[in-house]
């Protein structure tokens, strides 16, 4: 049991390095202040300690001790917060051309399905030294998706995406926990993230796989019928959808939103909340009709036909075998 | 109570004025409905804690090998909710504020007596169906309820436990208004707002907080339940309802409820190191509109709950800075506390080791905020063990330590007895040392990022020592809460009579008798000094009196 006792988390991500060196600021700022309070208390303890004949020397306060006391922490609070922003927005904000990997989560397990079309359940590969971007969903209650050796975490909410992202800097299989209680088997909602060379990577990749996930959504795409009115050349009852993602949109009344993930999912199952200037509202409601590996399908499609990028659909092209989850 | 061996003549106190059961369950006196909140309180803390040792004995091993796993999210679970609805919130304003409010403004009584007691009713009532939920079932959606899985997944008994805290939260409600008007409108002449004892300020901001923030907790409980049985689509997405909406109603209560816990507390520990000082509180005008400050800004930083909930960056950004404002006025307390230690005449009875207990931890429990308060640090630390870790150290190391060392300060003026001494200073320091253990250790677990609420780690085995050590410490803990129980009750029969004044302390409370008639005074008290006129109270003439017994 002792042999196995670790006091500090694995770094094993960019932003572990950042977390970290802002977690020990902190420590050594509030140690700091804990031994000034504490060392005072102890002393004034000890050395006022009552003693028959010596009264108490009444002092009724101090302006300019307040003064500093509030002014003084209150300019280290603002250092502490503006370098926890600094942080938090890189965590925040994903390098655009991440690897994608979509997940969906569910009581109590974990779907991942990478871009390339490799899935996996409770385990994720991904290659060191590459950005790599989760589009995550849930299809129940809310969890939380949670890799203590990168030092991120995210909540997966029914309903919509939430993304996060990271880049990391060791191969070696780490934690993938569960964050958010789920219910009865929340402990068991736990997985490893396998951190892989490149090269290994390449051979995982190509090892599995049942084509790209854009591919699975072109087919859905068809099958749907989403075409017969989002036509490719304009003409249709419904927008082109090329070249629609990651542009701004105008809308019927009057708003300009950015097409991303979480618009283009709601049109799907909400095609009336934000509806394209120009067009009617013809167009059915989804829901109940696509699960929610199908619609990450869908919006994989929809992002392919925005920005090629034909290095990386080459690359999933790969014969299926293995590693499949269906 | 009659006393055999007092020293004096038989005396009418609010104790003895009446006997039986009757003459307690239909009382408008404030000092004995104090007392029925004690034994049911009491009652509710033990119940918690006999979760929390259960918890802590499942996580010896990393294997789930103790309990079922629903049976750990439902001992959780119902710890938290027992633990914050039934005995933290309720705890040092229901109890020692209850019996010391009227006092310390010269007043015969809380401005609503009936409404005092209607309030305790609200609670037993609420205590009632939360005893029931527990022996019928159970629940298993956490303290924190959140949607959508308590109010579409979970098929243990919600619904049962969230009408019994909508109806706890009247008895809070009702409480704090009963303080707001006292303080305004009872004060004894001469007894101006700059002469308050500063548990008097403490009380009036958690009164406020009361008063503004439980109204919202059981609007949710109401739109929960609203979801639930009529299918209107607020916080389930499948009907076009917002989950995270959920978490802002939830914690804009939620979150200002912890200083429902702690502000009483500190109130406490003000008085103790005055006392036990011998001095007028340093700064008292930045303590009492720190309490102020700290009511008003803690309705400003729910949302630091919900930093990877899925809102906005922005929004964090914003209630990042709005907490590390709130954490100011924390801070000007722990300075203030200190600075009042300088040049004192210090003495180290059980009341003031309970004090210096609480200021060791809430100032680690402060401090350790800062890192939650910190955006980039949050996403790591939230929902792991350092979470827990955090507010335990002030919730149990601050609000606990407080209640204690009131319930010490206090037992002579309560009781008329005083409790043996020796005993009290073993028990703090058995407290302390349990305490730490305990939850130490948890802030390292928390930052190798273990997650809370995990039944099993078995896949994570490397967390194990940690998690032994807090679990030896839990029951170092659970012995330093047993022994004030039972020595309590102990000199509630054998203990010293006690003088009226036995800490020659300084405010109104301590001027009438121990334990005080029903109306408190025999004449209305004039104030015509200063609060913590200690000066005066150890002026020459009084410098054989010895201080304690």
């Amino acid at each position: 049991m002792l042999n196995n006792f670790p006091l500090w988390p694995v770094q094993a991500s960019t932003m572990a390095q950042h977390v970290d060196a802002l977690y020990i600021f902190l420590l050594i700022v509030t140690g700091m202040v804990a031994a000034l309070v504490f060392v005072c208390i102890i002393y004034f303890a000890a050395r006022y300690r009552h003693q028959p004949g010596v009264p108490a020397e009444q002092i009724e306060g101090s302006l300019p001790l307040e003064i500093t006391w509030s002014a003084i922490p209150f300019l280290v609070f603002l250092v502490i917060f503006a370098w926890g922003a600094v942080v938090y927005f890189q965590e925040r904000t994903p390098p655009s051309d991440a690897t994608e990997v979509y997940v969906v989560a569910k009581q109590w397990m974990w779907k991942l399905e990478h871009a390339e079309g490799q899935r996996e359940i409770n385990e994720l590969h991904v290659p060191v030294g590459r950005d790599v971007k989760l589009i995550m969903t849930s299809q129940d209650v809310i969890h939380s998706f949670f890799i203590p050796e990168f030092r991120i975490k995210q909540d997966v909410l029914p309903g919509r995406y939430t993304v996060e992202w990271f880049h990391a800097t060791k191969p070696g299989v780490y934690h993938l926990f569960c964050a958010e209680y789920c219910g009865t088997q929340h402990s068991g909602m736990v997985g490893d993230i396998v951190v892989l060379e490149p090269a290994q990577y390449e051979a995982w990749v190509n090892s599995g796989g049942s084509g790209p996930l854009s591919a699975s959504g072109e087919k859905m795409f068809a099958e749907l019928g989403c075409g017969t009115c989002h036509k490719m050349d304009g003409q249709g009852r419904g927008p082109n959808l090329q070249g629609l993602f990651g542009n701004p949109v105008q809308l019927e009344d009057g708003r300009t939103v950015t097409a991303d993930e979480n618009y283009v999912r709601e049109s799907i199952l909400d095609p009336g909340a934000k509806r394209v200037k120009g067009f009617a509202p013809v167009m059915p409601t989804f829901q109940g009709l696509v699960n929610e590996e199908q619609l990450n399908a869908l919006v994989a499609y929809i992002k392919s036909i925005s920005a090629p990028q034909p290095a990386r659909a080459a690359r999933a092209a790969a014969p299926a075998k293995g590693n499949q989850v269906n | 109570m009659p006393i055999a061996d007092a020293p004096q003549v038989e005396r009418e106190t609010y104790l003895n004025k009446e006997y039986g059961v009757w003459s307690w369950l239909l009382t408008t006196d404030h000092k004995r409905i104090a007392l029925l909140y004690l034994i049911s309180i009491t009652f509710f803390f033990f119940i918690g804690g006999l979760f929390a040792l259960l918890i802590r004995l499942e996580l010896l091993t990393p294997a789930g090998d103790l309990v079922q796993a629903d049976t750990y999210n439902k001992l959780f679970t119902q710890h938290g909710m027992v633990m914050v609805f039934f005995f933290l919130i309720p705890s040092i304003p229901a109890v020692l504020g209850n019996f010391l409010v009227p006092m310390m403004l010269g007043a015969k009584d809380l401005a609503f007596p009936r409404v005092n007691l209607l309030s305790w009713y609200l609670y037993i009532i609420g205590g009632a169906i939360m005893l029931h939920c527990i022996l019928t079932g159970g629940v298993d959606t956490g303290w924190t309820f959140y949607v959508p899985f308590s109010s579409n997944f979970t098929n243990t008994k919600f619904v049962e436990a969230g009408i019994a805290i909508f109806i706890v939260g009247f008895s809070s409600i009702l409480t704090g208004l009963n303080f707001v008007v006292t303080i305004h409108r009872m004060r004894a002449p001469g007894l101006t707002w700059s002469r308050l004892p500063l548990f008097i300020w403490a009380h009036y901001a958690t009164s406020i907080i009361q008063l503004l923030g439980t109204p919202v907790l059981a609007i949710t409980i109401v739109m929960v339940a609203a979801e639930r049985a009529l299918h209107l689509g607020i916080f389930d997405p499948r009907l076009g309802g917002d989950p995270v909406l959920f978490q802002h109603l939830f914690w804009f209560y939620s979150h200002p409820a912890v200083y429902i816990m702690i502000l009483p507390s500190m109130g406490v520990v003000t008085e103790i190191i005055a006392c036990f000082s011998r001095k007028r509180i340093f700064g008292y005008g930045f303590v009492a509109f720190s309490s102020i400050a700290i009511a008003v800004f803690g309705f400003l930083v729910w949302a630091h709950h919900m930093f990877v909930a899925g809102t906005s960056l922005y929004s964090a950004m914003v209630f990042s800075l709005l907490s590390y404002a709130v954490a100011v006025p924390s801070a000007i307390k722990v300075f203030n506390w200190t600075a009042t230690l300088y040049k004192g005449s210090i003495h180290y009875d059980a009341p003031m080791l309970y004090a210096f207990g609480f200021l060791g931890l809430f100032t680690i429990g402060g401090l350790t905020g800062l890192f939650l308060a910190a955006l980039g640090i949050d996403v790591h630390v939230t929902d792991t063990y350092f979470v827990v870790a955090h507010f335990h150290y002030i919730m149990v190391g601050g609000a606990v330590m407080g209640y204690l060392g009131g319930m010490h300060f206090w037992w002579p003026k309560i009781s008329g007895r005083l409790y043996p001494e020796g005993w009290a200073r073993l028990a703090a320091l058995i407290v302390f040392i349990g305490f730490n253990l305990t939850f130490f250790p948890q802030f390292i677990l928390g930052y190798l990022g273990m997650p809370r609420r995990y039944y099993d780690y078995s896949h994570m085995p490397e967390f194990q020592v940690l998690n032994v050590l807090s679990t030896a410490g839990s029951t170092i803990l659970g012995v330093g809460y047993l022994l004030p129980m039972v020595y309590f009750l102990w000199s509630m029969r054998y203990g010293k009579p006690a003088s009226d004044n036995p800490w020659n302390a300084a405010g109104l409370e301590w001027k009438t008798a121990s334990p005080p008639p029903t109306f408190n005074f025999e004449e209305e008290p004039v104030v015509t000094w200063e609060a913590y006129n200690y000066d005066e109270l150890d002026a020459p003439h009084r410098e054989e009196v010895p201080v304690a017994r």
